[in-house]
């Protein structure tokens, strides 16, 4: 009764119906990889939700108090009131830790979503025509996520994530030519900065997530106006799509994902402890850590920051800094080439149709062999960005770690390339498991015992 | 460090300072058991540190290590070290609390090393020590105590195993390759305050949860990976379709 009345109401005033009947007839891909991008969108919910939160009680400023709360090993110590706010958001706020934890795993798990999402919509080939702009988006998206975690980790004003500040301020000094003035105006002075807290924390509350959320608003339209691509099989073809009905199975999936989704990083968040900010202490210009790290988002950038040699380089009569190479061109260079990946790839393969079935990545050899190769490139880079924690857990020098890295940043690429190649290669000529090979079959006999039979026979 | 507490602190290294001179005339006068402490010394230690400690191509001198420096050594088990040409680490003690005693004093007999420092865990101020903790250690040994490299293929290892007297003898003589905090750097009620605050690290439990060998991100990363992706695959797997 109620519910007709609504709809009746609701149709009369916006007619609805039309829309809606096409939107709950519409169909979903069902195959469980195309669940990591809706996964990614309910951690950002997750991460909103967690955050407006720690808003309530975080303050973002540098003014000097004194701390007078209930962690005794730092009470009457000086300390910026930012700094201050988290340990009370940890300590004193009830529930407030585990919110701070559940908001910090999302973020690190939401990332990783991503990246296997873009791995998934990379391998099978789903970024080409005419998908093209959705991977830009995607990318974007995945920028804008990095972004948002290192402003978010920079915001305690604790003693490691000065120290990811300090090495962002180093990296934009290093850029040539306008490095310092650049530098200057996003940090808005020299090391230790003034007022970068309350920047950052403009930037992390407001202006990414609100980025965040227009392009993921853009992604989904895309989708949605495109449909999903799937991979081929029985009735699927390139016109015509296989999938769940909206109403009422894939609504209810989306349910149990979403609770999933938040169980997962609730069970993390009470597990595990994440980033105690209280036992590194609050930031001092003075003070460093050993073993500070940052995370593991960052860590590829860390990582190449370490390996690279420490070579001058001087170009058109300028030194160009050191940490230019590592924390800038290799960043770049990445992005730009995965923003050009589906040109790039239509030039050399002069492909130029639209494609709404999935690739097997086994079917094409040379992507995939890149991809591995690319990805092993990245993994080499994160481990160096642990090298020392390498290094103590093997009791190794950490000299001769660092260079045993070196090599394999050049070395592992290549070997894994070449293996993916002739792995795919092979396997390109098997056909998909159908299920309706020829097998044997039982065949029970007359006097009720049983026999394998050759199927021609049967 | 605001000017308030540099003068508590000034304060107390005064005050430790001269009651510390009557302290140390106490502890180094050479204890019973220096006899047992030679043979023991001849028997295990000679062949690298030579007869009398004089040192040998495979082991320093211990003229200046003092008691000090011997019950660091032994009681952590660094010593007696199976191979010279690797970084002594912790391992269980290879004599019982009084053969080591014995030894310590016929250690201190070889020449004027620092005595076994006496530590009140107690005395100590738990503010003052996170601040001179991350203020001395911290570079090496991680604002958690949770160890780190410092090149050359040496490592400051982690800190939770260390008993607070270890934890002054460590300031007091400096192992391998960390510096020496004297009482002039760091005093008795200064020494007591970084004991303690070690103490508090590792006896107060986690507030978030596992603790996860609070060496930071890169534990919370393979967490993420391990566990997390783990998950969200498995959940993936359990709510669409597998082929
Ligand atoms: C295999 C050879 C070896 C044996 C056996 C050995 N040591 Fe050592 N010892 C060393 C070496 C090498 C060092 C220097 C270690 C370093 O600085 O990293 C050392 C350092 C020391 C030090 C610190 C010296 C200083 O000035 O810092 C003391 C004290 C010490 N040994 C005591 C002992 C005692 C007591 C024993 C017998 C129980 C013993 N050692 C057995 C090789 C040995
Ligand atoms: C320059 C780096 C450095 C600094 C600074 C430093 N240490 Fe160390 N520490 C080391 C190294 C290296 C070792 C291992 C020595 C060896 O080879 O036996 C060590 C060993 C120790 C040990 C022995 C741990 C065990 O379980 O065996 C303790 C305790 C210790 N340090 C305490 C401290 C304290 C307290 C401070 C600050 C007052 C401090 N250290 C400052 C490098 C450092």
């Amino acid at each position: 009764m109620i519910v007709q009345k609504t709809v009746r109401f609701l149709d009369e005033r916006l007619r609805i119906t039309g829309f809606s009947k096409k939107t709950l007839r519409r169909v979903f891909p069902d195959h469980w990889s195309f669940l990591l991008g809706e996964i990614a969108l309910y951690l950002f919910l997750i991460l909103i939700g967690t955050g407006i939160f720690l808003t309530f009680f975080f303050s973002p400023s540098a003014r000097e108090v004194i701390y007078s709360g209930s962690y005794t090993p730092l009470r009457g110590v000086h300390m910026s009131q930012a700094y201050e706010s988290l340990l009370d958001i940890s300590f004193e706020v009830r529930s407030g830790l585990v919110m701070r934890q559940i908001h910090h795993w999302a973020a690190l798990l939401f990332l990783a979503v991503l990246v296997v999402h873009m791995l998934r919509v990379f391998f099978t080939g789903a970024f080409r025509k005419p998908r093209e702009l959705n991977w830009i988006v995607g990318l974007t998206l995945l920028t804008l996520g990095l972004l948002a975690g290192f402003s978010g980790y920079s915001l305690p004003d604790d003693l490691l994530s000065g120290t990811g500040l300090r090495i962002g301020y180093s990296v934009a000094l290093s850029i040539p030519v306008v490095g310092t003035w650049l530098a200057f105006l996003v940090f808005g002075g020299e090391f230790p900065f003034g007022n970068i807290i309350s920047r950052l924390y403009v930037i992390h509350i407001l202006l990414i997530p609100g980025a965040i959320g227009l392009l993921l608003g853009l992604h989904l339209a895309m989708v949605w106006r495109q449909k999903h691509t799937q991979f081929p099989g029985p009735m699927r073809t390139e016109q015509k799509i296989v999938g769940t009905r909206m109403w009422p199975t894939y609504a209810v999936k989306a349910g149990a994902l979403f609770f999933l989704t938040a169980s997962t990083v609730t069970l993390l968040a009470g597990l595990f402890q994440i980033n105690p900010v209280w036992i590194y202490g609050p930031f001092d210009p003075a003070r460093v850590s050993a073993g500070a790290q940052p995370d593991w988002y960052l860590g590829w950038l860390e990582g190449a920051l370490r390996l690279m040699p420490a070579w001058e380089v001087r170009a058109f009569g300028f030194t160009i800094p050191n940490p230019f190479f590592p924390g800038l061109l290799i960043p770049g260079l990445t992005f730009n080439i995965l923003y050009a990946w589906p040109w790039i790839e239509a030039k050399f393969t002069k492909d130029t149709a639209p494609h709404n079935l999935l690739n097997r990545p086994r079917d094409v050899p040379v992507r995939t062999a890149l991809g591995v190769a690319g990805l092993s490139f990245y993994t080499v880079l994160f481990v160096a960005g642990g090298n020392d924690v390498i290094a103590g857990l093997f009791n190794l020098p950490l000299e001769r770690v660092t260079q045993g890295l070196q090599v394999m940043a050049f070395a592992l690429p290549l070997v894994a390339g070449i293996a993916t190649h002739r792995i795919c290669k092979e396997l390109k000529g098997r056909p998909p498991k159908t299920g309706d090979e020829p097998g044997h079959v039982i065949v029970r006999t007359a006097d009720g015992s049983y026999e394998t039979a050759e199927p021609e026979k049967v | 460090m605001t000017a308030v507490r540099r003068i508590r602190v000034l304060m107390f290294a005064v005050g430790i300072w001269a009651g510390a001179i009557s302290g140390t005339a106490a502890a180094a006068t050479p204890a019973a058991g220096l006899e047992e402490g030679r043979v023991l010394f001849e028997n295990a230690c000679a062949n690298c540190h030579g007869a009398g400690g004089t040192g040998t191509n495979l082991g320093p001198s211990l003229a200046n290590a003092g008691a000090a420096g011997a019950d660091f050594m032994l009681s952590t088990g660094r010593m007696p070290l199976d191979d010279p040409h690797r970084q002594p680490v912790r391992k269980p003690a290879a004599f019982d609390g009084e053969e080591i005693s014995q030894i310590a004093s016929y250690v201190a007999s070889l020449g004027d090393g620092p005595p076994i420092p006496e530590v009140d865990v107690e005395e100590g101020d738990l503010v003052l020590g996170q601040q001179l903790y991350a203020e001395n250690c911290g570079a090496c040994h991680s604002s958690a105590g949770a160890g780190g490299a410092v090149g050359a293929g040496l490592e400051a290892p982690a800190l939770r195993h260390a008993t607070p007297v270890e934890v002054v003898e460590a300031m007091r003589i400096g192992p391998g390759a960390m510096p020496v905090f004297q009482e002039q750097t760091l005093s008795k009620q200064d020494a007591d305050s970084i004991a303690s605050y070690l103490v508090y690290l590792r006896e107060v439990p986690d507030p978030g949860g596992l603790g996860l060998g609070r060496i930071g991100p890169i534990a919370e990363g393979a967490v993420v990976w391990l566990l997390g992706i783990g998950m969200v695959v498995l959940i993936c797997r359990f709510v669409g379709e597998k082929e």
